[in-house]
């Protein structure tokens, strides 16, 4: 599987609050943040609470706490599937 | 918040559906019973100690370490495949510069195989909602007060990924062997709330 996104890349996380499971947590929607790596293709969590199976990569992605929370200088780093990222 | 969650709304439903899928057959409580006990048998933070010695001592298994766990830990007779499924475990370094504190947001995922069974505190709604905005504070409740120069890097264990953190060697420890060492490291020191 190719992977859309690479070390370094700047991405820009999903703004949707869907009705069903995901894992993309709500204090890290519509921000903005750093790929430091793959994590692997898996299958879709919002899919698979859905009885569907899609494989996919999810992308180890790192923000600020300034971007998050507006303040902190710390740095919060989440797994991201492919569909949660968009470009910045 | 206590301890014991048998009587939890959560276990009810759980021995519910539990009953029900034996019901139809779709579960052998046997099955279910011996993956559960060979699981709770293995899963310890003895694991982690005996990881975190090591890397301390052999520097080219913290090398295969940080660069992946996964394929690193049969070198010590381990794994993340103690569940129904092998996960993937990252094992996060820190340095005089970097302290890494691990948790999930989303709900409670942890190396239980690596770690043993979680603290209640890492499932609590405070920890999980503050340790991502506030770090520094939790640590310092934590009684680990960080310099203001040391940066604090948070991991959210929030999809398919595990992780582990590699504390720093305490000084001094130069004699000691590799069991001994491995009796220095605490449980939250491989999370993170602690120094090691």
């Amino acid at each position: 599987m190719s992977e859309r996104y690479h070390p370094g890349d700047r991405v820009r996380t999903s703004t949707v609050d869907p009705d069903h499971h995901t894992r993309l947590p709500h204090y890290a929607r519509g921000k903005s943040g750093t790929v430091i790596g793959s994590d692997g293709v898996h299958p879709l969590a919002d899919l698979s609470a859905q009885g569907i199976e899609q494989p996919q990569q999810v992308y180890l992605v790192r923000f600020s706490a300034q971007e998050l929370f507006g303040q902190g200088d710390h740095t919060v780093t989440l797994s991201l599937w492919e569909d949660y990222l968009g470009d910045e | 918040m206590s301890d014991d969650h048998d009587d939890s709304p959560i276990a009810a439903r759980v021995r519910e559906l539990e009953a029900i899928l034996e019901e139809k057959g779709l579960l052998d409580a046997r099955e279910l019973d011996q993956v559960l006990e060979a699981f709770a048998h293995k899963a310890s933070p003895a694991n982690g100690f005996r990881v975190v010695a090591r890397a301390w001592v052999d520097d080219g298994f913290k090398a295969r370490l940080l660069e992946n766990a996964n394929e690193a830990l049969p070198e010590l007779g381990l794994s993340m495949g103690g569940g129904l499924q092998v996960q993937r475990l990252h094992v996060v370094e820190n340095t005089a510069q970097v302290h890494n504190v691990i948790v999930c947001t989303l709900c409670s995922c942890y190396p239980l195989s690596l770690l043993g069974p979680s603290p209640t505190w890492y499932k609590s709604p405070a920890y999980r909602s503050k340790v991502v905005s506030h770090p520094r504070e939790v640590l310092a409740q934590f009684g680990l007060t960080l310099p203001e120069s040391t940066e604090i890097q948070v991991w959210d264990a929030n999809a398919e990924s595990r992780y582990m953190v590699l504390p720093r060697r305490p000084a001094n420890t130069e004699d000691l062997t590799e069991a001994e060492l491995a009796a220095k490291v605490t449980r939250n020191g491989l999370i993170g709330t602690a120094a090691v």
